[in-house]
């Protein structure tokens, strides 16, 4: 379904800022993959993230989806066949619209935008149902601008928004970090509930080690640009936090006293 | 002085137009497009060019200056979306361009259009009416068409892209929109109908002049504020698109019966635009001074509420 293929990424090359945020990871994902990654603070999860959106150009990998080669298209080609979920709420809505008008330009992810009309009665009949569906009372709500909503709401609206044309694969890029707990936990408890429903691929970056224990059926950890664990099925699941701070402390040895307090 | 008036709400029409083409990249894109002095006067220019060195008919020559004005955007947008340079560095160095294109294409500072026909003395002769009338009708319909186009436009799926790429490009890039191209269209539509307002003043005023876009992108912020503030004090405080765009043209009618009056109060015509510049940075600092006084006023040491 996925593959990386020895993906590397140097930011500021040759520079003093020089950081290199990826270097040679390999990947595969299986249709039907729920994949929680963890990692500390620049291990390149983010990053591994975006150079699969085509946020950064390639500095050298490959990287297939479904068989074709996406590594050279553009962001917004590869938009076609992916969802994303952005950590800041503000990120994956645009404010100064309606919500029914942004579910609208997600409906229209990967196809031709032409000049018939942006939006028709059918289709924001379809938005009261889909919204509904989140239970957040949004469905009453449909030309309200995006902007009144609270950061949970918004990012609730982006999770359908990126999930309303089915993707090939979905991008979570530590899409509760910034919600209160609660919140939060909402937010996650709908994200298992599309993910479950569509059956989706799913790559999902998270700081919050019993999430990514619980959630999916495949865990990999990243330390300096590298997948250093990758584990799935009956061993994921048996797996507790002491056993990932065991293999934290294999991997990151030095830095780990700061990982352990990141991720404590 | 009702002549005069009537002479400023006609020149508040035309100008109008080109203050919804700033509307275009001011409003919904978030660029302050600089381009548009020189597009304006392109627009005349060319338009001036057609009619009085090859005869044209004063409708083609609309139509030229039109087109003049969108390739003027296209290469404000090439600078800005290929090369990466800063919009409003795109569009200086596209102004300052046309300063000398404009001159190239007129091989003069000005061309008077007096003794040929526009689509203005066309009408005033066939219907027996005033010039100015006729101006104010024939540029009322032009705006209304143009508020009725850009409204379906906006409302469609690539219109709505565009207004998607001015509020988040993130997210717009992320639903598979190109930004690049919503940029360029967005800045060729826009300039497209400065290049328009300046063939349709050309031939209200019956001359291009080099200078004539000289401060224009200053008028169409105005115009815009004022515009703004006077839909905020209607009742109802017209949020939908369309009176929002009514309310940029009614904006630009404003402001040129403001300078109309302060004209004949004795004002200098050379101080408008400092007017326009003092009104523009006015209605910029007053919402930013309002919500900082707003935040230090309910500051409160305790703590409590």
């Amino acid at each position: 379904m996925l593959t990386l293929t020895n993906v590397r990424k140097t930011f500021n090359r040759g520079t003093i800022n020089e950081k290199v945020a990826l270097q040679g990871v390999d990947l595969h994902l299986d249709r039907g993959d729920f994949v929680t990654v963890i990692g500390g603070n620049g291990a390149g999860k983010s990053t591994m993230l975006n150079m699969i959106a085509g946020v950064y150009p390639l500095d050298s990998g490959t990287i297939t989806l479904d068989g074709h080669d996406i590594s050279q298209l553009s962001e917004h080609a590869r938009a076609a066949y992916l969802g994303r979920v952005f950590q800041d709420p503000m990120r994956g809505t645009a404010a100064d619209m309606q919500i029914d008008e942004n579910l609208a330009l997600a409906a229209r992810r990967g196809k031709s935008r032409t000049l018939r009309w942006g939006i028709t009665k059918s289709e924001r009949e379809s938005y009261v149902e889909e919204l509904r569906k989140l239970g957040l009372g949004l469905e009453s709500r449909l030309s309200d601008k995006v902007g009144l909503l609270s950061g949970g709401q918004r990012q609730a609206l982006t999770l359908l928004m990126a999930t309303l044309q089915r993707p090939d694969l979905l991008l979570l890029d530590e899409h509760t970090a910034a919600l209160d707990p609660k919140t939060a936990a909402k937010v996650l408890e709908l994200t298992e509930q599309i993910v479950a429903e569509e059956g989706l691929t799913t790559l999902m970056v998270t700081h919050n080690m019993h999430d990514a224990i619980r959630l999916g059926n495949r865990l990999i950890m990243m330390a300096d640009g590298k997948i250093i664990y990758d584990v799935r099925g009956e061993e994921k699941a048996s797996l507790h936090r002491a056993d990932l701070m065991r293999k934290f402390e294999e991997a990151a040895g030095e830095e780990l006293a700061n990982d352990r307090m990141l991720l404590g | 002085m009702t002549l005069a008036m009537l002479g400023a709400i006609s020149q508040g029409i035309l100008w109008g137009i080109m203050v919804l083409g700033v509307y275009i990249t001011y409003k919904l894109l978030d660029i302050a497009d600089l381009t548009c002095d020189g597009s304006l006067a392109l627009g005349g220019c060319v338009c001036a060019v057609l009619v009085v060195e090859h005869g044209a008919n004063p409708w083609l020559a609309l139509l030229a200056g039109t087109v003049a004005g969108m390739l003027a955007g296209a290469v404000t947008g090439a600078l800005h979306t290929v090369f990466d340079i800063p919009a409003i560095l795109a569009g200086i160095l596209t102004q300052i361009s046309l300063w000398s294109i404009n001159l190239r294409i007129m091989g003069k500072s000005n061309i008077p259009l007096l003794k040929h026909e526009t689509i203005f003395s066309g009408l005033a002769e066939a219907t027996g009416a005033p010039q100015t009338t006729v101006v104010v009708v024939l540029g009322a319909l032009f705006a209304v068409a143009t508020v009725g186009a850009l409204y379906w436009f906006f409302g469609t799926e690539i219109g709505s892209a565009l207004r998607a790429t001015g509020n988040n490009e993130d997210m717009s890039r992320a639903l598979g929109i190109d930004t690049r191209l919503t940029k360029m269209i967005a800045l060729m539509l826009s300039n497209g109908l400065v290049g328009l307002a300046g063939a349709l003043i050309c031939q209200s005023q019956k001359y291009a002049d080099i200078g004539m876009g000289t401060g224009a992108i200053i008028i169409g912020l105005a115009a815009i504020v004022i515009g703004e503030v006077l839909g905020r004090l209607t009742p109802g405080k017209l949020r939908s698109f369309s009176s929002r765009l009514v309310a940029a043209v009614v904006g630009s009618i404003v402001y040129f019966l403001i300078r109309a009056i302060v004209l004949q109060l004795g004002m200098d015509a050379n101080d408008m635009k400092l007017l326009s510049a003092t009104i523009v940075a006015v209605a910029l600092a007053v919402p930013v001074v309002w919500e900082r006084q707003q935040l230090r006023a309910s500051y409160r040491k305790g703590g409590e509420a």
